[in-house]
């Protein structure tokens, strides 16, 4: 979605994003997903259907995951956002990173930094779920190559390797 | 998507004072799941969006016997809640299956009785565990039974300035049982072809519904509070011979249309069978509520 400049005033937005304390501007009107991904530059986080059904811009607000297109930038001033930046340590990738990548979980991946961020809240909630468990979880996150089985057998084996 | 501004009020009075400011040009706001995909499919304009999250009327979480849910609080919240789970089982039968996870995360019973959809999952039990919806407007407060609150699809009561506070649900008599089901053709993520909540109170005789109460979604214009099925119920044996000639019943009350998600003679086929369904849970509920 493209937003001409409007007489709108800008808000100020401070937040906790990644760990990092995080000031920027936004239009009141601006998704977190926009805000994200053409204010902050973190175009990790991606736009599939932009209302709430495909899970693609999933981040994670305050613990828990959100549709960053369903939440205001303005709404996240003074709470903590997690993207898939902040996921892998600084040399490597996180356990679900590399799963996903060894059990071959993924295509053309516009879905996948989604399906890592809810995966991640899953594991740290529950270590170890089980098929169904994981397939309930991850049901607003869609993704059109894999079948989804590669994806439940990535979250699977990154929940084993932790034990 | 026209431009609009985010209030973020601290007191009811102050969101109160927005929305009898901008009328129909400012709307309440909580997890936004409908709200935000409406603004961007065109269905309205807005010039102001009135975040309720900061307002602690509407984000309060009460249990005291009888349960107060903010207007604002999100699905997740409810559930998560072990004492609130195990005190209206018929509520989280919704409160779990609206969208997914990160939906639940965001999305209120409050709002999708506000959205006011036919199809809602939220409502019907709020209908059957007999809540009243707290509205404040510039009047003040009042209060309105949950299955007068829609009046038309996409349409409920709430007048210029008025916003939905809470849901009053009562605390639940001893041998109450509820549930609520829906058919969809996918596991998850999905509107419900047709929906039924169901519930019932035995008597001391622990085999006969002393009252009952159905309601229908996804049949009608609104969500349908079943009132000929729900009176049948009432001094009936607890038995599939009474939850099936309530479905039966329930049926005649159901006025659906037939579009892409089913047909009126398929729904008309889910109520009988989702009201049998949904009443022989509440019995098992009811009987270890005794």
């Amino acid at each position: 979605m493209t937003q001409q400049e409007t007489p709108v005033r800008k808000v100020p937005v401070a937040c906790t994003l990644n760990g990092q304390q995080t000031e920027f501007l936004a239009a009141p009107y601006q998704s977190l997903l926009e805000a994200l991904r053409e204010v902050v530059g973190l175009t990790g986080t991606k736009e599939g259907c932009n209302d709430g059904n495909c899970g693609a811009c999933t981040v994670s607000l305050d613990g828990r995951i959100v549709d960053s297109c369903l939440v205001l930038a303005a709404e996240v001033d003074g709470k903590s956002v997690d993207t898939i930046e902040g996921m892998a340590p600084p040399h490597g990738l996180h356990p679900l990173q590399q799963a996903f990548l060894e059990e071959a979980a993924l295509q053309c991946g516009i879905c996948t930094p989604g399906f890592l961020v809810a995966a991640r809240a899953l594991l740290e909630r529950e270590p170890h779920p089980d098929e169904h468990r994981i397939r309930l979880w991850l049901a607003g996150n869609l993704c059109r190559c894999t079948g989804y089985d590669k994806i439940v057998r990535a979250v699977q084996s990154a929940a084993d390797k932790t034990t | 998507m026209h431009p609009f501004t985010y209030v973020a009020p601290r007191t009811l009075d102050e969101a109160v004072a927005v929305l009898e400011q901008h009328g129909e040009r400012a709307r309440p706001f909580a997890g936004g799941t409908d709200v935000l995909v409406q603004l961007r499919g065109g269905r309205f304009d807005l010039d102001a969006i009135v975040d309720l999250k900061g307002v602690p009327e509407a984000t309060s979480l009460d249990l005291n016997g009888s349960l107060r849910i903010g207007a604002a609080v999100p699905c997740y919240r409810i559930y998560e809640d072990s004492a609130v789970a195990a005190a209206f089982p018929g509520l989280i039968d919704a409160a779990s299956l609206i969208g997914g996870i990160q939906i639940q995360s965001r999305a209120s019973l409050g709002g999708n009785l506000c959205n006011a959809s036919p199809s809602a999952d939220g409502i019907c039990p709020l209908i059957v565990h007999s809540t009243v919806a707290v509205v404040q407007g510039p009047q003040g407060e009042r209060r309105v039974p949950v299955e007068e609150f829609c009046t038309a699809p996409g349409v409920n009561v709430l007048g210029r300035g008025e916003l939905l506070v809470a849901l009053e649900v009562p605390a639940p008599a001893r041998g109450f049982g509820a549930a609520y089901q829906r058919f969809i053709p996918r596991n998850e993520m999905d509107i419900a072809v047709a929906g039924v909540a169901s519930a019932l109170t035995l008597s001391d005789d622990g085999a006969t519904i002393a009252s009952g109460r159905i309601a229908l979604a996804a049949v009608g214009p609104t969500p349908l509070f079943a009132a000929k099925a729900s009176a049948f119920l009432a001094g009936k044996p607890a038995t599939p011979e009474t939850f099936a000639e309530a479905g039966e019943i329930a049926s005649t009350e159901a006025t659906p249309i037939g579009d892409m998600r089913g047909t009126a003679e398929h729904r008309i086929e889910l109520v009988k069978v989702l009201t049998r369904r949904t009443l022989a849970i509440a019995l098992g509920r009811a009987q270890s509520n005794r």
